[in-house]
């Protein structure tokens, strides 16, 4: 997995509640049977009319937020289905960082799973983030996982939470699976231990 | 010492190892598999060089994306060749690593949160995880069952473990008397526009009380499949003396002696009596009207005898323009009566509403009726199973002479990857559970309901309250 150590990149407003999966990626790209490929479908019955033509209105369509890495959402942020294209599709795109108040759960794990970091922050704080973001042009956002911080380069400072062990595999871009085989000897107790009936 | 829930009891039932400062590690019982997302966890087993751990507890069918036409066999699975290439995947990936899959053709497929209860693979106590968020189905039976990603899947199918912090918990206590009409669909509805759909989020969700102990087996399935909605991680149901009847028998169910074993265990599940959680809510469902979302996210949901909300009616700012904005998409008028609102299309499918006591109820409605002129209407039975038994007792006659087309299982509509889908500003009458922007066609509009909502919309070609038409018979 990649590393997530300090990112600085644009930050992109995306002023919605309850976006779920089936925005990010709609259902007809997911039939690919790979993990690449996804990040043009992205967003894309927002991005696109019926004739896939750019909508020149949505946010992530304006010139100014070209190359945005730090995506700033409302809550409850990848509701819906578990499909792990929606955040194969944000990291393909160029998102490295979803600042939002609340992340479904599903989405969240997928997220850290493939080194995309989902930062909670208060409501107010994503307010305020959201509001510089679309009143300034070229707004970037530092996100610093080894302060555990989002900072901008006007002195906003917000210390954010991430479990310790979760951050330490992001640090350093541990594979989970070899984490969890480092316990072969316990799952086989295990199984010994719970024949089924 | 504090008595325990049942979701406390199979979590530490499954605990391998725990460490100061990382999640636990939990052992999976069951993994449920589909064509979607698993080629690319395969695909990552592969590179790694890793094998299947346990083959025999993992389960593989094809519901997404199937097609619901007759399936012949020697034909392309799919006539959209990605679609059947995913399928060949899954197809190639069992073979290679020895899983059982239920394909196209085989009787026993249709939708996995379906088919794993209707073969008793799905029991009281299990972990059961599957890439797709409504595994939360499962919980009917009192397993801890939750979806889980791709990475995820890979994780599973190369451990049986999977690390996972533990969700806190919360007890929604369901309470009253369900009026004749309105249906487990409908309480869950009702629920989720109460807690909003993110007012689960973080938990596990036990449904207790008077309403959920009286409830059969498909009813809890249905309000289980739909926690997800509320935002929770997984739903469950504590066992009792309907879950054991209802395994009784049942392929993969304990038989004998073992059965008797198991249910001795299966008993010792139930939340004691002096255990708390972390979260209490209460629903009483004593005046609980059979439910229609207006909206484009199932929380903005009201009563059939109501209308059609205006936004500035809400309070928070971002509410008020999320309603808006559904609105435009919906293309809805604030006011309007939701028995005004006409409908193009039917679904009586998916996981959520699509077994056979679903079909039967929606049968009793139809019965002898005609579908509304201008309705195209379709009953997606939720696998090829339950089709067989409707067919057996004669539902599908009663579908297909009211004009309804009677299809192969799958999960067809309810999200549209296959060809069942809405055309642009078509409005639907679904009995699934997810009503997002395009989630069953780009630009289609979708209304949830139960089934014998769904089945009146589609006598009347728009929303009728079901109650007052006097054909349902408890
Ligand atoms: S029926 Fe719908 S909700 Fe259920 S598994 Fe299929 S797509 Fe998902």
């Amino acid at each position: 997995m990649e590393p997530f150590r300090v990112h600085r990149g644009l930050a992109v407003p995306l002023d919605r509640i309850n976006v779920d999966t089936d925005q990010i990626v709609p259902k007809q790209f997911l039939k690919r049977v790979e993990r690449t490929g996804f990040g043009q479908f992205l967003f894309y019955d927002w991005r696109y009319d019926e004739q896939g033509q750019p909508r020149p209105d949505f946010v992530l369509n304006l010139p100014r937020y070209q190359g945005a890495t730090i995506l700033i959402t409302g809550a409850n942020f990848g509701c819906g289905s578990s499909r792990e294209h929606a955040p194969w599709a944000l990291k393909e795109y160029g998102f490295r960082a979803i600042l939002a108040p609340s992340f479904a759960d599903i989405f969240y794990n997928n997220c850290l799973n493939n080194g995309l970091l989902p930062v909670r922050l208060e409501a107010e704080v994503v307010g305020e983030l959201m509001r510089r973001a679309t009143e300034e042009e070229g707004y970037y956002v530092t996100v610093d996982l080894e302060a555990c911080q989002v900072r901008d380069d006007h002195g906003l400072v917000q210390p954010f939470e991430l479990d310790a062990f979760r951050r330490r595999m992001l640090l350093e871009g541990l594979d989970p699976i070899d984490i969890t085989l480092e316990h072969e000897a316990a799952i086989r107790a295990y199984e010994a231990a719970h024949p089924g009936w | 010492m504090a008595g325990k829930t049942l979701f406390d009891k199979v979590w530490e039932a499954h605990v391998v190892v725990e460490e100061p400062g990382k999640p636990p590690l939990l052992y999976i019982d069951l993994h449920l598999l589909h064509e979607v997302t698993s080629p690319q966890a395969f695909e990552g087993l592969r590179l790694a060089g890793r094998r299947v751990r346990r083959p025999d507890l993992t389960f593989a069918t094809m519901d997404h994306n199937v097609p619901t036409t007759p399936r012949i066999p020697g034909q392309p699975l799919s006539p959209d060749p990605i679609a059947a290439q995913q399928m060949e995947t899954l197809i190639r990936n069992c073979r290679e690593f020895g899983i059982t899959l239920f394909d196209l053709y085989s009787p026993d497929q249709g939708i996995v949160h379906i088919i794993g209860p209707q073969l008793g693979l799905t029991q009281p106590g299990k972990t059961i995880v599957c890439g797709d968020s409504h595994t939360s189905t499962h919980g009917a039976f009192g397993a801890l069952a939750f979806g889980i990603g791709t990475s995820e899947v890979e994780h599973v199918l190369a451990t049986q473990t999977l690390p996972q912090w533990k969700p806190k918990s919360m007890e929604i206590w369901i309470e009253g008397e369900l009026g004749l009409g309105v249906t487990a669909k409908d309480v869950i509805l009702g629920l989720i526009g109460q807690i909003g759909t993110d007012g689960a989020t973080g938990y596990v969700v036990e449904y207790r009380g008077p309403v959920v102990e009286r409830m059969t087996m498909e009813e809890r399935m249905t309000i289980c499949n739909m926690a997800i909605e509320a935002g929770a991680r997984a739903g469950m149901v504590a066992p009792d003396a309907t879950t054991f009847a209802y395994l009784e028998g049942r392929r993969y169910a304990p038989k004998g002696a073992a059965f008797e074993r198991a249910v001795a265990y299966w008993e010792t599940l139930p939340t004691d009596p002096d255990a708390t959680f972390d979260h209490r809510v209460v629903f009483d469902v004593s005046r609980l009207a059979p439910q229609v979302t207006w909206g484009t996210s199932p929380g903005m949901v009201t009563d059939v005898t109501g209308r059609v909300p205006d936004p500035s009616e809400f309070a928070d700012p971002e509410t008020r323009r999320a309603a808006e904005r559904a609105l435009e998409y919906m293309g809805l008028e604030p006011g309007t009566p939701i028995q005004e609102i006409k409908i193009d299309r039917v679904f009586i499918g998916s996981c959520t509403n699509a077994r056979l006591e679903d079909l039967r109820a929606a049968a009793q409605v139809v019965r002898g009726k005609k579908v509304a002129p201008g309705v195209r209407a379709m009953v997606v039975p939720g696998s090829q199973w339950i089709k067989y038994q409707a067919e057996q007792e004669g539902l599908d006659q009663i579908f297909k002479e009211a004009g309804f087309e009677w299809r192969e299982a799958g999960c067809s509509m309810c999200l549209g990857m296959n060809q069942d889908i809405l055309q642009p500003g078509e409005r639907c009458a679904s009995t699934s559970n997810r009503n997002f922007e395009g989630r069953q066609g780009r630009g289609g509009r979708t209304h949830l309901v139960s089934p014998v909502m769904a089945a009146a919309a589609a006598i009347y070609g728009h929303f009728v309250d079901v109650r007052e038409l006097g054909v349902l018979t408890a």
